[in-house]
């Protein structure tokens, strides 16, 4: 048998591949399949379906932000359409299970397939231009889909909405939450694999290198172009399929909900949670989630109490507000985020009581 | 020591907290005096100036040990706002004039120190140096030769009435005769307007020629000091910086022996 | 032919005032490069302010007028010194995702305190400043715009050409470096550059409020607008700003005019990426003098 890893006392790594392992520890790696036995085992049996359903909607959040974090915290360049993707995903799930009759298992990746084909649309004349143009590019986008959204009638029936099939997997439809809980967390394993093992390949390694400077990534050679665009690919792979799996929960979309404010929503996730950090996004989805629901809860009880009217303090303005003040916060006192808050914490643990 | 314009004492600059490229460097600059720092590429004669001049800060250098002290007051690690408003103003190697602003646009940036008092006095004491400057005064910067960048980049200096200059390389692509020329203008400033000068240069002849102490510096050290004029006439210089034989004529190619000599001081 | 005009009047005085209020986002770009998307939240701030001040306070038109200016200065100068200034040396995505994290609380606050309705000022001009151009007639809030636009635009020009403290400002822009190294204090340029662009900002959000109306999602929504307007115009350009403005609210006025309303909206940000697409550095962007 192979010896156990412990934490070491510095870092005494010889080889790259030490470098690159994802487990520190096989402490960490147990712990990691516990927890997640756990999860599968536990939650869907103790939670009350509303509880499940915020579980869920932190799973689908959490899909998308990963996919934001590779842009934003491993590449550099920052996307403000992130809500309008995480659309097109929805609504092109949507009209291939209507039109097409495609099953749910085909009809997600498929949706983030073509999310990250209109993605490419925004994406290649910006890619050309050092500096933050992609940004500029995907706020036209952001705009462009919404309109796009309301007004392809024959497509996305415009502000009516699109109704939804059950989904159905290996012939199970799929009706309650909790049989949605799986599927999503699946899913998000999946997807979480994915993205840990894609900034271990040259593509990661490329990715940061722009980041980090993208004249020194060109000056050796990384064609930062089409980097650039593989990332925003990605990116939008992720908040496609995000999207989809979106619309095959709630079953019923309308284009509101995929405005500015759900992109801001995503950029707060990701520098909640932490740039360049895969977990940290996870942490981000959490914490938007929970800050979202805690809102809508506090201004019932605000309401409730008759302090204010309810036309007075509408959960929009507030969210708006509370979201711009965490993202603020977050950038000047901790820019890395919660990722950074929980390995300082768990790390003070791992050291007590003789942390120097 | 009163005399004593400028010191440095021991200091080591460290870039990014992790590159060391000063390792104790220490040099003292009298009142008046021309100074030249000469040295091979690389040896941190730009950033010793940077110490000086404060300008490590944004590129992320720091002096983490030693002392610089200007007229009795420590002045290491300070902003560049603050030590140019103490009159150490540094012209930067590779010329770096405003682009997009006229030549009499790009001097009167040079005034940045003493904003708000009158500068018209003080373009006139540029042009009387620089006389070349006046016909183009209107013109873009960007559109300028590398000479006449060269007189504007050191009359923007002037502009703010320095004490201390530091003269990063003045004389860097240009033609020997302007080079020469330059050099004259370096002097003339010293003299006349009774600024102490520190001289960075690969032109290790010219910069002997016209100044008065000088310091060779290599990897990050100052490995000799003296009077210009010994230094000059060092053997080691002479082979090093100067290009010539230790008998003193210029050395042809097929003299170069087989072995190199060693430097004496590494 | 009269609703022709009606429209290209309209556009162009929209225009002017998209370019002016872009004017300040590029100044801000071309001191530090930080893009400004909450440069909306205080177009927005400017109109409010003064709404304030006229209607609540009672203050006088014109003192209220300079009072709004004053404040949105001072305001632009807060938020350098507060948020943007801890985040010198920082990476830039930092200082960019800060000012999107900046407008929507900004967004936010005002949409609590005023709400998200369409507010609007008390008749301010008087009618017989109307000018009678054939068969249309010209409001007299367009001449006030245009007046007060252009006194706005030679000011800024002369400050910019001859004031030292504007050729500061723009060495900073064409070479940090070496505007340290004679003394130039950049940070103070930095904080001078977002009170002007803020307070050009609050100016043309008073003057948007008095066409248009006030409504916080409208004067927002036109902060971004100043996306499509810098791209057509070159990001670096001043001059460029002005008249990628004008283009662009010609096209919306057009658009709106004859295709639909809904569309005038994203027109702007259709031509971006086709502008992005085909001269990506804008149409007046400055011409790099590469030679040193
Ligand atoms: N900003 C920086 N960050 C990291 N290292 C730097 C930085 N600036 C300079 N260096 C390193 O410091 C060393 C000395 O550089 P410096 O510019 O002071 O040399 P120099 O003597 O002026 O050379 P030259 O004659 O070529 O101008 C070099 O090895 C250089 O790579
Ligand atoms: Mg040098």
């Amino acid at each position: 048998m192979r010896k156990l890893k412990f934490h070491p006392s510095g870092n005494f790594n010889e080889y790259y591949a030490q470098e690159l392992t994802i487990f520190e520890t096989d402490f960490g790696r147990v712990s990691l399949i516990v927890g997640l036995m756990a999860l599968f085992a536990i939650v869907p049996l103790v939670l009350s379906p509303y509880m499940l359903y915020i579980v869920n909607m932190i799973g689908i959040a959490s899909i998308a932000a990963i996919g934001l974090n590779i842009l934003i915290g491993y590449t550099g360049q920052i996307s403000l359409g992130h809500g309008a993707f995480f659309g097109v995903g929805a609504y092109a799930a949507a009209i291939l299970a209507t039109s097409l009759g495609m099953p749910f298992i085909v009809a997600v990746p498929a949706a983030g397939v073509i999310t990250a084909l209109v993605g490419m649309i925004f994406g290649i004349p910006s890619g050309r231009l050092k500096g933050l143009y992609l940004t500029i590019a995907t706020l036209a986008g952001q705009f462009i889909i919404e309109y796009v959204l309301v007004h392809w009638e024959s497509l996305t029936k415009g502000t009516m909405g699109i109704n939804l099939p059950a989904a159905t997997l290996f012939g199970l439809e799929l009706f309650s939450d909790r049989s949605f809980f799986f599927v999503i967390f699946i899913s998000l394993v999946i997807m979480v694999l994915m993205a840990v093992n894609l900034m271990r390949t040259k593509y990661g390694r490329a990715f940061i290198a722009i980041r980090d400077n993208d004249r020194a990534a060109e000056g050796m050679g990384i064609p930062i172009f089409r980097y650039k665009l593989l990332a925003f690919a990605i990116s939008s792979f992720y908040a496609g399929c995000a999207g989809g799996l979106w619309a095959f929960y709630m079953r019923s979309i309308t284009t509101e909900p995929f405005n500015l404010n759900l992109s801001i929503e995503y950029i707060a996730m990701v520098i909640i949670g932490g740039m360049g950090n895969i977990a940290g996004s996870i942490f981000g989805a959490v914490f938007i989630t929970f800050l979202n629901e805690g809102l809508r809860w506090g201004t019932d009880i605000l309401i409730n109490l008759g302090t204010f009217s309810s036309a007075a303090l509408t959960m929009a303005p507030l969210r708006e507000f509370v979201f711009g003040l965490a993202i603020v916060l977050f950038i000047l006192f901790e820019p890395r985020g919660l990722a950074e808050v929980w390995r300082i914490v768990r790390s003070s643990f791992r050291l007590w009581p003789f942390s120097y | 020591m009163e005399k004593t314009l400028l010191q440095l004492n021991n200091i080591s600059v460290v870039y990014s907290d992790v590159i060391q490229v000063l390792k104790g460097v220490s040099l003292a600059v009298e009142k008046n005096h021309i100074v030249s720092l000469i040295g091979s590429n690389g040896a941190g004669k730009t950033t010793t100036l940077k110490a000086i001049s404060g300008l490590l800060k944004p590129e992320n250098g720091k002096v983490t040990d030693g002392t610089i002290i200007y007229e009795a007051r420590t002045v290491q690690n300070q902003s560049p706002e603050t030590i140019t408003r103490l009159g150490i103003i540094q012209v930067l190697e590779g010329r770096q004039p405003f682009k997009y602003l006229t030549i009499e646009e790009n001097l009167r940036v040079g005034t940045a120190t003493k904003w708000g008092e009158p500068y018209k006095k003080d373009l006139d004491i540029v042009y009387h140096y620089f006389p070349a400057l006046i016909p183009r005064r209107k013109s873009l910067a960007g559109y300028c030769s590398g000479g006449e960048l060269q007189m504007l980049v050191m009359g923007r200096a002037l502009m703010a009435h320095p004490k201390l200059l530091l003269l990063d390389e003045p004389s860097l692509g240009l033609a020997p005769l302007v080079v020469k020329e330059i050099f004259r203008i370096i002097k003339r400033i010293n003299e006349e307007q009774g600024s102490t000068i520190i001289l960075v240069e690969q032109n290790a002849r010219m910069a002997l020629q016209i100044a008065h102490y000088g310091y060779v510096m290599e990897n990050g050290k100052i490995v000799m000091e003296g009077r210009a004029t010994e230094l000059a006439a060092n053997p080691d210089i002479k082979e090093f910086y100067l290009g010539m034989g230790v008998s003193g004529d210029m050395k042809s190619y097929k003299d170069v022996k087989s072995y190199k000599r060693r430097k004496r001081w590494l | 032919m009269d609703f022709f005009l009606q429209l290209l009047i309209n556009g162009l005085c929209l225009g002017f005032l998209y370019g002016l209020s872009a004017m300040g986002f590029v100044m801000i770009f071309k001191s530090s490069s930080v893009l400004n998307f909450a440069h909306g939240e205080l177009i927005a701030l400017g109109a409010f302010l003064f709404l304030a001040l006229v209607t609540w306070a009672g203050i006088p038109i014109p003192i209220s007028f300079l009072l709004t200016l004053a404040v949105c200065f001072c305001f632009g100068f807060i938020v350098e010194r507060f948020f943007l200034r801890p985040l010198i040396g920082e990476p830039l995505i930092f200082v960019i995702m800060l000012t999107v994290g900046l407008a929507s609380m900004f967004k936010g606050l005002m949409l609590l305190i005023w709400g998200g309705n369409l507010h609007t000022y008390p008749d301010i001009l008087p009618a017989s400043l109307a000018i009678q151009l054939g068969p249309v007639t010209i409001p007299p809030v367009y001449i006030a715009s245009l007046v007060i636009g252009l006194i706005f635009l030679s000011l800024f020009g002369l400050f910019f050409k001859y004031s030292s403290q504007g050729i500061y400002m723009r060495s900073v822009a064409d070479n940090q470096r070496a505007a340290l190294s004679l003394g130039v204090h950049v940070k103070r340029v930095f904080a001078l550059s977002w009170a002007i662009a803020s307070l050009v900002a609050g100016m043309s959000g008073i003057v948007l409020g008095i066409i248009n109306g006030i409504n916080v999602h409208n004067l927002s929504g036109i902060g971004l607008k100043v996306f499509p307007v810098v791209i057509l115009g070159g990001l670096d350009s001043i001059g460029g700003a002005i008249i990628g403005g004008l283009i662009i609210g010609l096209l919306e006025s057009f658009t709106g005019g004859y295709i639909s309303t809904s569309l005038s909206e994203v027109v702007p940000f259709i031509v971006l990426v086709f502008i992005l697409l085909i001269k990506p550095y804008g149409l007046f962007g400055l011409v790099e003098i590469e030679r040193v």
